[in-house]
């Protein structure tokens, strides 16, 4: 058997019911789905809302998050709750860009954005220096979060840091991050965040046609993860991830440095967060440090959870399912959502240990 | 100290027909002395036997060995050139040492082929893993050490589901896909049933001489059928040395198995 060149190796790790599952999403979110807001009058029963094509949108940017989440959680066996933390400084990131796109349409008809002037600054602070700038920005939503996961991966994992620890400092982590963003001082808007998002690259951000834009983008850069994703885990860094979960100092002893595997993954991952994270600000308008809170970190493991870990698709499903219960619940009973929520935990927890898909495949294996 | 998963191994200099020497070893933790100025040769090709009761530190010794312990003071080289003590593990590991432990530490949700393959002496470093490509060469050597371990005809299970025997051979089968000079065997027939022992002792028997191993057991009709030199430790020191018959005749090795 010769080599097989490196991009049939690619395209083949996603099994044909992968391609023909792909296949189907494709052609509903960046066929359909569009054409249905774009083209069909709003009175129609076909007209697809403003309002769905934003939670759908929204939920494909969670599917990312979790389906990074799985990469560490599901393959490495390392539980991160702090991967809100990347999904918030990407969404920063590409906030600063809309909010320098706001140009002299804000309160105060100021250069500076208009909670700078509410502080009395006079000028942009350094940091921002690059912001305006639509390349920078998209380098910068990649390379920020890659920094800081490296260097926080690095020493915990240098550290032999693991398990229960590990998640309790990656949560002390995303607290830290939230209490600084809190700070006026800081100058990413304290608590208000950033908002009033007016434009990206001149366009209006209210359009329809934007509107669709984020959307597919979102849902090819949810594909793309997928595919990313199933190549990694089939392939011999993916076997040797497996191999750190069950038995890390067996994989010491056969010559790997399992150092080196888990700061890839884990950068990994929180750039993939970072993506979602820019992807899902400017559909929904708004970024504040509430994103870095705890409770949104460990809700990430709950979709993860929920769905089924090491699948890849079952975060996917997990994020769905979770998030449309939300806005279900916190629309028609908002005082029940978290109780929910504990409860949908707990009993995955007892009940489906694999989750949907664990279902789904002892289901399949009982008929069979 | 390079800390890369690959190493570009200096070769183990047997030229003293010396594999490992270890020389006044010792460990303590909180003040209890595991392992007690030891001092241990093995010769390159040797197939060396080492008992002891419970606490006599076996196990610690294979930690040094293998990097996970530091000792308190004391020199450990593999041959005449590679200091031990200034290697990580996965560096000693690449160096030529293989090591089983004394309970089956495999990859319980691969299958044995993968657990098998993840072994492969090769280059390991993260970057080259994400594009590896398993040829030829590398097929046939799992297949021989499959039909070696006799696992052949479980190629594709899932490691976690072989019984403990059969888990204690793929073990020792990864141990010899990183064709390592050294082995370090902790108790690898506990759990074996009688006719899985034997054919244990006759495979060790046939690496000894191509490989070195050390072989540490309670089980002395194990140790009696694999025949070499066996080396007594007691109280983190060595306590006897010589052929079975002699230690077994030992005063000191009597008391110390029987009590005082």
């Amino acid at each position: 058997m010769s080599r097989t060149p490196f991009v049939i190796r690619f395209l083949t790790a996603t099994p044909k019911s992968g391609w023909v599952a792909l296949a189907a999403f494709a052609a509903l979110t960046l066929g359909l789905l569009p054409a249905l807001h774009l083209l069909v009058p709003a009175d129609s029963v076909f007209h697809v809302s403003a309002y769905a094509i934003t939670l759908i949108g929204k939920i494909m940017c969670y599917a990312i998050v979790a389906v990074a989440m799985d990469l560490i959680w599901g393959y490495a066996g390392i539980l991160s709750l702090g991967h809100g933390l990347f999904f918030a400084i990407g969404g920063y990131a590409f906030g600063m860009y809309l909010m320098r796109q706001i140009g002299r349409d804000g309160s105060y008809q100021s250069d500076l954005p208009d909670f700078m002037v509410f502080l009395d600054w006079k000028e942009l602070p350094w940091y921002w220096g690059l912001s305006d700038s639509f390349a920078w920005t998209l380098a910068l939503v990649l390379i920020v979060p890659a920094l800081i996961a490296w260097i926080f991966g690095f020493f915990a994992f240098r550290s032999r840091i693991k398990g229960v620890y590990f998640s309790i400092i990656t949560q002390a982590l995303t607290f830290a991050a939230m209490l600084l963003f809190f700070r006026n001082e800081t100058g990413f808007g304290g608590n208000n965040g950033f908002t009033d998002f007016k434009r990206i690259l001149g366009h209006s951000i209210t359009a329809p046609e934007m509107r669709v834009t984020l959307f597919t983008l979102s849902a090819a850069m949810l594909m793309a993860t997928l595919l990313l994703g199933r190549y990694l885990v089939t392939s011999k860094f993916g076997r040797v991830l497996k191999a750190v979960r069950d038995a890390e100092s067996r994989v010491m002893f056969i010559g790997y440095n399992p150092l080196h595997y888990k700061l890839a993954i884990w950068t990994l991952s929180a750039m993939l967060c970072a993506v979602a994270g820019a992807l899902y600000v400017p559909q929904v308008g708004i970024i504040n440090p509430g994103e870095m809170s705890p409770a949104n970190s460990i809700e990430i493991a709950i979709w993860v959870a929920v769905g089924g870990r090491a699948t890849l698709i079952g975060p996917v499903i997990g994020a769905a399912i979770v998030n449309l219960s939300k806005s279900f619940f916190t629309q028609a009973f908002p005082e029940y959502w978290l109780f929910f929520l504990g409860a949908l935990f707990v009993g995955v927890t007892l009940w489906l240990p694999d989750g949907v898909v664990g279902l789904w495949r002892k289901w399949r294996g009982s008929k069979a | 100290m390079n800390d890369m998963g690959h190493i570009v191994a200096e070769e183990v200099d047997l030229s003293h027909n010396v594999i490992l020497y270890l020389d006044a070893i010792s460990v303590s933790f909180d003040g209890f002395k595991a392992l007690n100025k030891l001092s241990l040769t093995i010769d390159a090709g040797e197939l060396r036997c080492i008992i002891g009761p419970n606490g006599a530190g076996k196990t610690t010794m294979m930690d040094v060995i293998t990097g996970k312990t530091r000792p308190d003071r004391g020199k450990a080289f593999f041959g005449q050139t590679i200091d031990l003590l200034r290697l990580s593990e996965p560096e000693i590991a690449h160096a030529g040492i293989g090591r089983k432990f004394q309970k089956p530490t495999i990859f319980e949700n691969l299958t044995v082929f993968e657990n098998l393959e993840l072994a492969m002496k090769t280059d390991k470093r993260a970057r080259t893993s994400l594009f590896a490509w398993l040829d030829d060469a590398g097929r046939d050597k799992v297949a021989d050490t499959l039909k070696q371990i006799r696992l052949d005809h479980e190629a594709d299970r899932a490691a976690g589901l072989l019984s403990h025997g059969q888990k204690q051979w793929l073990e020792i089968g990864m141990l010899l896909m990183q064709d390592p000079k050294l082995l370090l065997l902790d108790e690898p027939v506990a759990g074996m049933t009688d006719d899985e022992t034997e054919r244990t002792g006759e495979l060790f028997k046939s690496l000894a001489g191509k490989h070195s191993l050390v072989v540490v057991e309670h089980d002395m009709a194990f140790i009696a059928q694999l025949g070499g030199k066996v080396t007594v430790l007691h109280e983190g020191s060595m306590l006897a040395e010589g052929d079975l018959a002699t230690v077994q005749a030992d005063p000191r090795v009597i008391e110390v198995y029987l009590g005082r």
